[in-house]
């Protein structure tokens, strides 16, 4: 596709450079979490699963590699300053970075036709990437590759009202549920409130949030979900899980959505301004 | 880790199947990869390589220019009814991640082991990894067999040939531990 305006072009590369770092190097917050697990754990098998989640991170690095062969699914967040026109134009530049870094990177292919299966080869389709909109000063992208492994393991549910005390329960069964699939130690992203959907939502933008800066009540879930003592990879250990992340909002006097969005150890995701 | 990690050479023998869950071994040597769609072609058209002693990856890489670019593990689970007839040809031990179900332990017992290779750790693989060939190419990049020779690639026995299963013991425990906290 030509992208003829240069702010669509600069989006296009932004984006391209957004992937790139973020397949390749974690954010510092998820590095410091993992890096301080690796250092407490006391499950011998455990620390020696941590050792090679380590090796793998610097080994990425050095190579320039994707540090999993899952390079995800492409999980976009825009924020717009109010010159720049919300337009088919910018969802296509963004689309056009994916595709760029789908050769370039190279990332794995993975986004195909939910019916007929069908690869298209370059990481795009309907509704995908997934573009996530927001008003702001800076103008930012945010790439957050989402795999499966992970993703497959998250749950919604619409508690009832009187279930404030059970949300921390919901989260503890999703992370049991899951078992060694989610490739742990996980990063947990809780929405709380809002619409069926919004729920789902917060739950993936918890994901974002600096991980090592945790409240009571987070802290109070990661504590009751490492009880389970799953343990990286499902091999047992103190630390099934690295951060627990919520976000809330205004809902119907009548529900409680509560949505569990699960991510594996490499919670991927990089920002870059646009230039302008 | 305390222990010095075991240091195993393909095609193995009998000193794979004396190792116990939760060893630490660096394996060197060829393994063959192998998801679904490469196990149901051996089922088929039989195996393409000497299943004796031989170790069968869970992985479906990344290869570019004739290079191992990223190799992590998939989902053992996914092979839970494809791997007894590998078994009974020979072969002497599976890699993968998240372990595999009950019957594929029965089968490995006095034959051969299960071995975890942690998850996401594409990278990692990749530098303990040199291609040395490629059998049902037309299946695909990740549903080929390639042929990997293996530089001490840093494994954990998970189900070990006496039918002592890590994963299986973790949720066990898992399951006690949620079921004693959800009557709180």
């Amino acid at each position: 596709m030509q992208i003829s305006n240069p702010v669509w072009s600069a989006l296009a590369d932004a984006t391209f450079r957004a992937y790139r770092e973020t397949v390749i190097r974690l954010p510092p917050d998820v590095l410091r979490v993992i890096r301080k697990a690796a250092a407490a754990e006391t499950n011998p098998v455990a620390r020696g699963e941590f050792a090679n989640i380590l090796k793998n991170i610097a080994m990425a690095e050095k190579l320039g590699v994707p540090m999993c062969q899952d390079t995800g699914v492409p999980v976009v967040y825009l924020t717009i300053p109010p010159d720049v026109p919300l337009t088919q134009e910018l969802y296509n530049a963004v689309a056009d970075g994916v595709r760029r870094a789908t050769k370039e990177v190279p990332l794995r292919p993975n986004v195909v036709d939910p019916l007929t299966r069908h690869n298209t080869n370059d990481n795009t389709g309907a509704g995908m990437p997934a573009i996530h909109v927001k008003p702001g000063e800076k103008f930012t992208v945010t790439v957050f590759p989402k795999g499966a492994g992970a993703e497959n393991m998250s749950r919604i549910g619409m508690l009832l009202p009187s279930q404030v005390s059970q949300i921390e329960k919901f989260v503890v069964e999703t992370v049991y549920l899951a078992g060694s699939r989610p490739c742990p130690p996980i990063v947990i992203g809780v929405g709380i409130g809002g619409t069926f959907d919004g729920a789902a939502a917060m739950a993936k933008e918890a994901l974002l949030q600096p991980l090592d800066q945790m409240t009571e009540y987070e802290r109070g879930i990661l504590a009751a979900v490492n009880r389970l003592g799953i343990g990286p990879m499902g091999l047992g250990g103190d630390f099934t899980a690295l951060a627990v992340k919520v976000k809330t909002a205004g809902c119907h006097t009548a529900s409680l959505p509560v949505a569990v969005n699960i991510q594996c150890w490499a919670n991927r995701h990089a920002t870059v301004e646009v230039p302008r | 880790m305390t222990a010095k990690p075991v240091q195993l050479r393909t095609p193995l023998g009998g000193e794979a199947l004396v190792l116990h869950a939760g060893d630490h071994v660096e394996l060197s040597g060829l393994v063959y990869t192998a998801r679904d769609e490469a196990h149901l072609r051996m089922q088929k058209e039989g195996i393409p390589f000497d299943p004796k002693g031989a170790v069968i990856y869970h992985c479906g890489p990344v290869i570019q220019d004739k290079r191992v670019i990223a190799a992590g593990p998939t989902t053992s689970a996914r092979m839970n009814e494809l791997s007894g007839f590998l078994l009974d040809r020979g072969v002497r031990a599976l890699i993968g991640k998240g372990g595999m179900g009950v019957q594929v332990r029965e089968q490995l017992k006095n034959r051969g082991i299960y071995l975890a290779f942690t998850g996401g750790c594409a990278a990692l693989a990749s530098s303990h990894m040199t291609l040395k060939g490629v059998f049902f190419e037309d299946l695909g990049m990740a549903e080929a067999i390639w042929i990997i020779e293996l530089d001490r690639l840093p494994l954990v026995v998970g189900i070990d040939a006496q039918g002592n299963d890590i994963f299986d013991a973790v949720m066990r425990h898992a399951k006690e531990e949620y079921e004693r906290y959800r009557k709180l």
